[in-house]
C-alpha cells in the first residue's frame, strides 16, 4: 500500500502558556512544541499497515520549528520518505492549512495517487480543526474521522474502518480506496524509538524540501481576545507536605460522609 | 435572506441527545436576540417523531433518508451543505459531538462562510454574534467573530442546560428532500458494543481518576489502593486508556463514560474539554496535579499543586489512620 501521513506539531500544554504581544494568539517564542498526539496515532497506524501489507509510507509536513526532528523521528520509525512543505505562512487556520497541503500534494514528486492518506483526527492550536475533511474534499477522496480501526484489503481497493463513538461504542464503516482518515488512535500504542536510532536517521537520511503551492484562503474569523480562562468558580487550593494536605483531605471527607 | 438560527439536531439510535436540547436553548436566546426564528434541521431516518420534541423552535425542517440514520460527511453533512446554500441561515449551531463528527467536519469544506469549532458559549453582542472558544487543552480561551453571515459554530457540550431546551410546545415541521448522492462511498455497516465491563463506573458513589500524570502503569496501582480504601473504583483520561493501562470501559469523557459520583478525585489529569464534560456534575471533585494552571483546578472544588504519586498514597494512609 501507499500511504501518506501528515504530521504537525502543537504547544506542549504542560507547559505554561502565554498570550502574545497581539493579544488574540499564543506566544510562541519559548513556546516548546511536540508532535500533535493523534498524528503519533496517525503514524502508528501507516506503518502497522505496512507492516501488515507491504509497500511505503510518506510523511509530509508544513514547515514549522523543529519539524525536522520531527520528521527524522518517522524516518526512524520506519518511514520510507519525509517531505518539508516549505514558504508557508505560518499564522495559518486550517481552512488555509488545508487548501495549502491539498495544492501542494500534486505538486510533490512521486507521490499522488496513494492509497490512503492518513491524518490526526484534530490538533489542539486552531479555531476549526478541519484540516483532514479539507483536503479530503479537495481531492475528491471519502473522508472518515474519529478513527479507532483501519482493516485494509489493498487487492480490492477495500477498506473497514473502525470509528469511535460515546460510551465505547465503535461503528464499523466500509469504504473504497483511496481514501483519507482522521485518526484517534492506533490499534497499538505508538512505537517507541531510541534516540540513537533518530540520530542514525539523520546522518542516513534526507528530508525532501517542496515549496508550497496555491494561495492561501481567507478565514473569515476575527479573534477579539485570547486569554487564559477565567473560571466561574475556582478550586481551594490547599497547602502544606502531601502528608498535611492528605490529612486535611481525609477530615474534609469524613465532614462530608465519605469516609 | 432568511437570517434564521438553526440548530442541528443529534440524535442516537433513534432518541434525541441532550446535546440537542442544550443547542435549542442556545439558538432561542440567539434567535430572541437577533429578533428573528429559530429553526431545527431534523436529518434522519423512521425518526420524524422527534420533530415535537423541538417546540424550543418555531420550525422543524425534517428530511428523511437511510444515509441520514448514521451521520456520515458525504451524505448528511452534503446535504446539511446545500440545504445551507438554499436556504442561508444567520448562522448554524452543531454539536460537537462524535455522532456528528464527521457531518460537521465536512461543513467549511462545501461552505464559503465562517466556521468556528470548540465553542463553550455563543451570544449576541452589538448586533452581531461572538464566540468563546476553548484551544489548547482548555487552556485559552479565544474571543471570536465570524466575518460574514451564515457561520457555523461547532459547540462543546454544556453550553445550557438541556432542560431548558425541552419546550413544551408543538413546532410547524416542514418536510425538506436535500440532494444525497446517489452512489455513495462510505457505507455504514453495524455498531459493535463494548465489552461487558467489569465495574459500571456510572453507578460508583467514589471514582479515583488518573491522567497521564500518573506516568506508569505500576503508578495506577496507588490509585487503585486508594479506591478501594474510599470503597470505589479507578477510571482514567484517554491516554491511560490507550497505553492499555486500564480498560476502555473505564474511560470517563467525550469517548467514554458521563459520570456523577459523589466524589471524584481526578489525579494527573489536565482537565481538557473532553474530559472534562464527562465528570464535571459529579458532587466534589478534588484535583492533583503539578500544574498550577491545569484547566481542571476551574473545575475542581479543592486543588493540590503536587505529585500525585505522592499525595495518593498518603491519602490513603491517612484514611487507614483515621479508622485506627
Ligand atoms: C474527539 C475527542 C474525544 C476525546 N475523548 C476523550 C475522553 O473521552 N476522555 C478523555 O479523558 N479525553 C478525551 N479526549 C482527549 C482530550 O482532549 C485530552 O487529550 C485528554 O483528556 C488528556 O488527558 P490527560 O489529562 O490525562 O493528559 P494531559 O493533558 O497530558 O495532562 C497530564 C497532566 O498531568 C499533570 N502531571 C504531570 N506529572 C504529574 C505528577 N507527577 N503529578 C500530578 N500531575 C502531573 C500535568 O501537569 C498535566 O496537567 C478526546 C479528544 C478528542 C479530540
Ligand atoms: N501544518 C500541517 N502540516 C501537516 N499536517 C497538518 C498540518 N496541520 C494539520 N495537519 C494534519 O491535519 C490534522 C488535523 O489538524 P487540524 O485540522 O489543524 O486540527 C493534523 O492532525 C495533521 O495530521
Amino acid at each position: 500500500m501507499k500511504i501518506l501521513v501528515l504530521l504537525k506539531m502543537v504547544p506542549d500544554v504542560v507547559e505554561e502558556l502565554e498570550v502574545g504581544p497581539d493579544g488574540t494568539s499564543l506566544d510562541l517564542e519559548f513556546q516548546r512544541l511536540i508532535v500533535s498526539e493523534s498524528d503519533d496515532h496517525a503514524l502508528e497506524q501507516a506503518l502497522i499497515l505496512k507492516d501488515r501489507h507491504g509497500g511505503t509510507v510518506t510523511a509530509l509536513a508544513l514547515d514549522q520549528p523543529d519539524i525536522d526532528d520531527v520528521l527524522f523521528t518517522a524516518l526512524a520509525k520506519g518511514v520510507d520518505r519525509a517531505v518539508k512543505v516549505t514558504e508557508t505562512d505560518t499564522a495559518l487556520t486550517s481552512r488555509s492549512t488545508g487548501t495549502v497541503i491539498a495544492q501542494t500534494l500534486p505538486a510533490v514528486p512521486d507521490l499522488l495517487p496513494v492509497d490512503l492518506i492518513v491524518t490526526g483526527c484534530q490538533a489542539i492550536d486552531d479555531l476549526d480543526g478541519q484540516v483532514a475533511p479539507l483536503v479530503a474534499n479537495a481531492l475528491g477522496l471519502p473522508y472518515l474521522g474519529l478513527v479507532t480501526g483501519v482493516a485494509a484489503e489493498p487487492d480490492a481497493d477495500r477498506a473497514t474502518i473502525t470509528k469511535e463513538y460515546a460510551g465505547g461504542v465503535r461503528g464499523v464503516f466500509e469504504v473504497p480506496l483511496p481514501a483519507l482518515l482522521g485518526l484517534q488512535v492506533a490499534e497499538k500504542p505508538p512505537r517507541y524509538v531510541p534516540v540513537a536510532k533518530v540520530r542514525a536517521a539523520m546522518k542516513s537520511a534526507q528530508i525532501a524540501a517542496v515549496p508550497a503551492a496555491g494561495e492561501p484562503v481567507a478565514t473569515r474569523i476575527d479573534v477579539l481576545d485570547m486569554a487564559k480562562p477565567e473560571s466561574a468558580s475556582h478550586a481551594e487550593m490547599l497547602e502544606g507536605s502531601p502528608e498535611e494536605m492528605a490529612a486535611k483531605l481525609g477530615e474534609l471527607l469524613a465532614a462530608r460522609g465519605l469516609v | 435572506m432568511a437570517q434564521n438560527i438553526w440548530v442541528v439536531a443529534e440524535q442516537w439510535r433513534g432518541q434525541a441527545t441532550d446535546a440537542t436540547f442544550e443547542l435549542l436553548a442556545l439558538g432561542r436566546e440567539l434567535a430572541d436576540g437577533l429578533g428573528t426564528s429559530l429553526e431545527t434541521v431534523l436529518f434522519g431516518h423512521g425518526v420524524g417523531d422527534l420533530a415535537g420534541e423541538f417546540g424550543a423552535s418555531d420550525t422543524v425542517l425534517a428530511a428523511d433518508h437511510p444515509a441520514f440514520a448514521v451521520p456520515t460527511a458525504e451524505a448528511f453533512g452534503a446535504a446539511l451543505a446545500s440545504l445551507v446554500k438554499e436556504r442561508q441561515p444567520r448562522c448554524v449551531l452543531v454539536p460537537l459531538t462524535n455522532v456528528l463528527w464527521d457531518a460537521l467536519g465536512i461543513l467549511p469544506a462545501e461552505l464559503d462562510g465562517p466556521f468556528i469549532n470548540f465553542c463553550q458559549d455563543v451570544r449576541v453582542s452589538q448586533g452581531r454574534i461572538e464566540a468563546d472558544c476553548l484551544l489548547y487543552g482548555g487552556k485559552m480561551r479565544a474571543t471570536v467573530v465570524p466575518t460574514g453571515d451564515g457561520a457555523v459554530f461547532g459547540l462543546a457540550s454544556g453550553v445550557r442546560p438541556p432542560d431548558q431546551g425541552r419546550v413544551d410546545r408543538t413546532p410547524t415541521v416542514e418536510a425538506v428532500a436535500p440532494a444525497v448522492p446517489t452512489s455513495l462511498r462510505v457505507q455504514f455497516k453495524d455498531f459493535h458494543e463494548p465489552e461487558a465491563a467489569d465495574v459500571d463506573i456510572t453507578q460508583q458513589d467514589v471514582l479515583v481518576a488518573v491522567g497521564r500524570g500518573i506516568q506508569t502503569q505500576d503508578n495506577v496501582e496507588l490509585a487503585e489502593e486508594l479506591a478501594t480504601a474510599l470503597g470505589g473504583a479507578t477510571c482514567a483520561s484517554r491516554p491511560v486508556i490507550d497505553q492499555g493501562w486500564l480498560p476502555l470501559a473505564r474511560q470517563v469523557g467525550k469517548s467514554g463514560a458521563t459520570v456523577k459520583p459523589k466524589l471524584y478525585i481526578a489525579a494527573g489529569i489536565s482537565g481538557a474539554p473532553e474530559h472534562t464534560e464527562g465528570m464535571k456534575d459529579a458532587e466534589l471533585i478534588i484535583a492533583i496535579n503539578t500544574d498550577p494552571e491545569a484547566p481542571i483546578f476551574g473545575v475542581a472544588h479543592y486543588g493540590i499543586v503536587e505529585d500525585a504519586t505522592d499525595v495518593l498514597p498518603a491519602l490513603t494512609e491517612s484514611l487507614a489512620a483515621m479508622k485506627e
